[in-house]
């Protein structure tokens, strides 16, 4: 119509568009296979364990403190509850934690004692210390996003290492591994 | 007549308990007194993401760790504490997650540098398309 001859396009250029919708279903289907992870990690790996002292959760054990966690060896620091499904299927696997050893500290959150006092007769008591946190302020305050989740803490009460989840009887050996390097 | 009373039986049915019982944290529902502290506490926690919902605000949530957030928040906001400085605070133990409003790091600055990159393809185009029409009258 206006006559002016428009540049024409190189041919490749014609396949762009089904190129990049290749792409587009590449990724969905990268997405679909790898989902990404919705775990939020702790930042405070390496940082000392932040001050607090918990009242007992149970009534035969003490309560815990961040001093607790200083004295010379690694220790486990497992956040849990009663009310938390996979914490009942992690029991078991904390239990072989502490026959093969392991020295284990619980921070039970927003826990009726009577409902914990049930938990803990039902799966077993493999803790040293129970503290009861019933506003979530020392999980806030070492960055875990849930339950159950598990620390190793150095015997300077520096935090060296997190577990999101509950811990799968094959990660045992993994933990315990943690835990050594956690002492030397 | 007995697949209605499995249906009825079934809206009777108390579902599986996963969340804890516990009442919530003093301040998780309740504003603070001062309404310049609520409404500085307010704004930080809408850009506070919440930990177990992904994609709402613990202002939004009703998640319990959500509501101990929004707590220890109107708490600290009460005895005088910045906004600012317990976000950094809520960074520090979760990263960059955890806020709504992102820092320029080494793995964010895209965010901030696309659009500048746009905005000035866009007006390389802009200037070829205007450019071209203008040498064409000629």
């Amino acid at each position: 119509m206006s006559g002016i001859e428009k540049p024409r396009a190189p041919r490749w250029t014609l396949w762009l568009p089904l190129a990049l919708f290749g792409a587009f279903v590449g990724l969905v289907v990268l997405g679909l296979v790898h989902p990404a992870s919705h775990d939020v990690p702790s930042q405070m790996i390496g940082k000392p364990l932040p001050q607090f002292n918990l009242p007992a959760a149970a009534d035969d054990r003490p309560g815990l403190g961040n001093g607790d966690f200083s004295k010379g060896k690694p220790r486990l620091l497992n956040i849990f509850a009663s009310w938390c499904i996979p914490c009942g299927v992690e029991a078991p696997v904390l239990s072989e934690l502490a026959r093969q050893g392991a020295e284990i500290d619980g921070i039970a959150i927003r826990d009726h004692r009577a409902d914990l006092a049930g938990f803990l007769a039902r799966n077993g008591n493999p803790y040293t210390r129970l503290g009861a946190d019933d506003v979530s302020a020392v999980q806030l305050a070492i960055g875990s996003s849930g339950v159950p989740e598990t620390f190793v803490i150095d015997g300077h009460g520096v935090i060296r290492y997190q577990h999101i989840g509950d811990i799968r009887p094959e990660e045992v050996p993994m933990m315990l591994e943690k835990l050594k390097e956690a002492g030397e | 007549m007995r697949r209605l009373a499995l249906a009825f039986a079934l809206v009777l049915a108390a579902p599986a308990a996963a969340d804890d019982t516990m009442p919530p944290a003093p301040y998780a529902y309740r504003q603070l007194a001062d309404p310049v502290k609520e409404a500085k506490a307010t704004a930080l926690m809408e850009t506070i993401r919440c930990l177990v919902c992904q994609s709402q605000s613990i202002a939004d949530s009703d998640a319990p760790i959500a509501g101990d957030m929004r707590s220890q928040i109107r708490e600290r906001i009460q005895a005088g504490e910045d906004p600012e400085a317990i976000r950094r605070w809520l960074v520090a133990r979760y990263g960059d997650y955890v806020t709504y409003t992102p820092r320029v790091t080494s793995v964010t600055w895209p965010l901030f540098a696309a659009p500048v990159v746009l905005l000035g393809l866009a007006g390389l185009l802009v200037r070829r398309r205007f450019g071209r029409a203008q040498g064409d009258k000629a």
